[in-house]
């Protein structure tokens, strides 16, 4: 060390000088052995749903009843037209698309309350709040489904009689008994059940803003909502968008509640209850197919739009620092 | 910090604490409800019966109840297990080789991870009608791999990547064999990794219903989740009210031990996976 100048840190200076013949032998090993080992994983997951979704996409193509299979007949895109030109495709569209929007934005404002309290909280009861944190994430959601629908329940209930004050709530309100209402119940369940996940993803983006960066803001006589928006918020852009993305995408495939709580009345049927009402209720093989192929389309816009967006957020990101 | 910020931080705990555990407190005191108290109106029952309880393990509710508790642990840890060796490879030749098609692994782990589930649901319908796989096991076990998996790959290439790989090179250095290496440096650091991501999947497996809906029919594969959500339809003179509650404490029960334990190591395995892979 002492008899040779120093590189400057962080730069490679020494030669490439391994002879070219052994790595590359070694390089084709290697990809071998990569494509041996990870193989199978990539195998498998293509196997459960490229396979599934190209099978959807050739059943949508037919006219085709379970209880029905001598009159299975080719109709092309008929089916789409079907369901394209019916209300209740629109109808599942816009209510999965507004629980989507509602509980994505509560998730995130309250996801990032609960993280700035765990971030700040006392070491001694980090644990316990973390431990409590996970529980709604770790039920199961027909169960958090019941919890709700039981307390707003007109005969099992204890919400109407506790909140009998609020001015609409009496002894005989029936929650389940018309669309907006029912859509308020199976919006809570589904944020008491997702904001932890939202709030542990917004967490970790948290500790990653570097402190130094806090206290100078501080120094500078910055006040809270000024650092929040020019020094936090900024420094954990990526760690939002990851937050957005998952949950979105994990919205708008909302079936477990609303199927729970008021199995598609009332007007509260998503997109996914659609699907499933379609093939396994009436076994329109052909029909259902194809809702879920639209679903799937769905679902491939939602994400391309938003790691499009995404990929420009992590340059910025990474220009930043 | 002043006491008075103090406070209001613990204030602030005690109401997340009372957000997280109150719907969980509900359904554990309506459980205790007999079915003549499920209407008092109120969130605790005026006096605790174990009734319920009676019904799911002996009574009625038994023969829906039990079969589905053991075709869900079996069909999760099955899940679980398969899931958690392909990705065990799968993550290490991510962490540790250097390989075209690392990103298209990812990719497609992240593409999996985000399908809706009900898109595979249908096709899958059909074809396990005519296949002989629609209300088995593997019949379960097989799409569960699509909900465990991606997200086992996620997580444990991220726990992988962050093994000092060198100590295994430095341990044969110093005498030890491959094997002694492998099993004496990199199993005791990858270990942890591996149980994280074993413990999430299983979390994800037991949750599943949309599968567990669709795909059975009877008692012989029909999880609990689904069991749960058919218990309203049976046709039962009785309010089933009590009866979900009580089996609902029941399935919660795992998950809450789970938690409880593990707690620190799932929210690393959660945050690990998302935002540093």
């Amino acid at each position: 060390m002492s008899t040779t100048t120093l590189p400057p840190a962080g730069k490679r200076t020494e030669p490439v000088s391994a002879p070219d013949r052994h790595t590359s032998d070694r390089a084709k090993a290697e990809r071998k052995l990569g494509w041996l080992l990870a193989g199978p994983a990539l195998a498998v997951m293509l196997l459960v749903t490229a396979y599934p979704i190209a099978q959807a996409f050739y059943d949508s193509l037919f006219d085709y009843r379970l209880t029905d299979p001598e009159n299975r007949s080719f109709t092309g895109l008929n089916n789409y037209l079907v369901i394209l030109t019916d209300s209740l495709w629109w109808t599942a569209v816009g209510v999965t698309a507004l629980i989507t929007v509602i509980t994505v934005a509560v998730e995130l404002v309250l996801g990032f309350a609960l993280a700035l309290v765990m971030n700040k909280a006392l070491q001694a009861i980090r644990p316990v709040l973390r431990a409590a944190i996970l529980i709604p994430y770790a039920v199961i959601t027909v169960v958090s489904a019941f919890a709700w629908q039981f307390a707003f329940d007109i005969n099992t209930g204890f919400v109407n009689s506790w909140f009998a004050w609020l001015p609409g709530v009496s002894p005989t309100t029936d929650w389940f008994g018309d669309f907006g209402t029912s859509l308020f119940v199976i919006c809570l369940a589904e944020i008491w059940k997702t904001t932890p996940f939202i709030s542990l993803l917004l967490l970790a983006g948290l500790a990653q803003v570097p402190e130094v960066l806090q206290e100078a803001a501080q120094v500078d006589g910055a006040t809270w909502w000024q650092r929040m928006r020019r020094v936090t918020l900024p420094n954990m852009k990526a760690a939002i968008m990851v937050a957005l993305l998952f949950r979105t995408l994990d919205a708008f495939r909302v079936f477990d509640s609303i199927f729970i709580m008021t199995a598609g009345a009332n007007g509260t049927e998503s997109v996914s209850f659609l699907a499933y009402r379609q093939t396994i209720s009436r076994l329109e093989i052909g029909l259902g197919s194809a809702v879920s192929v639209l679903l799937f389309l769905f679902v491939v816009l939602i994400a391309f739009l938003f790691i499009k967006g995404f990929k420009v957020d992590l340059a910025q990101a990474r220009g930043e620092r | 910090m002043s006491t008075k910020e103090k406070t209001g931080w613990i204030i602030g705990g005690v109401l997340i604490a009372l957000y997280c555990l109150a719907p969980i407190a509900w359904i554990v005191s309506l459980s205790f409800k007999a079915p003549a108290d499920l209407a008092n109106a109120q969130f605790l029952p005026t006096t605790p019966s174990s009734e319920n309880y009676a019904t799911i393990f002996t009574g009625a509710g038994a023969d829906l109840f039990l079969p589905a508790l053991r075709n869900s642990f079996g069909i999760c840890l099955i899940a679980t297990f398969i899931s958690c060796v392909l990705a065990m490879f799968a993550a290490y030749a991510i962490a540790r080789l250097e390989f075209p098609g690392k990103k298209f692994i990812l990719g497609t782990a992240l593409a999996v991870a985000i399908f809706p589930v009900i898109s595979i649901v249908t096709p899958l319908f059909n074809l396990w009608r005519n296949i002989g796989l629609y209300d088995t096991w593997p019949g379960l076990i097989i799409p569960y791999l699509s909900l465990t998996l991606p997200l086992s790959i996620w997580t444990m290439s991220a726990f992988f990547r962050e093994i000092p790989w060198e100590m295994e090179q430095a341990a044969q250095v110093d005498g030890a064999t491959t094997w002694q290496a492998f099993r004496k440096v990199i199993v005791p650091l990858a270990a942890p990794g591996v149980f994280t991501t074993a413990i999430i999947a299983f979390f994800i497996a037991w949750n599943d219903f949309v599968y567990g809906i669709s795909l059975t029919s009877t008692s012989a594969s029909r999880p609990v989740p689904a069991a749960l959500g058919l218990f309203s339809g049976a046709s039962q003179f009785e309010d089933p009210t009590g009866a979900i509650a009580a089996a609902a404490v029941i399935v919660t029960i795992p998950v809450v031990v789970l938690v409880l334990v593990f707690q620190r190591r799932i929210v690393a395995g959660l945050t690990n996976g998302a935002v540093k892979g």
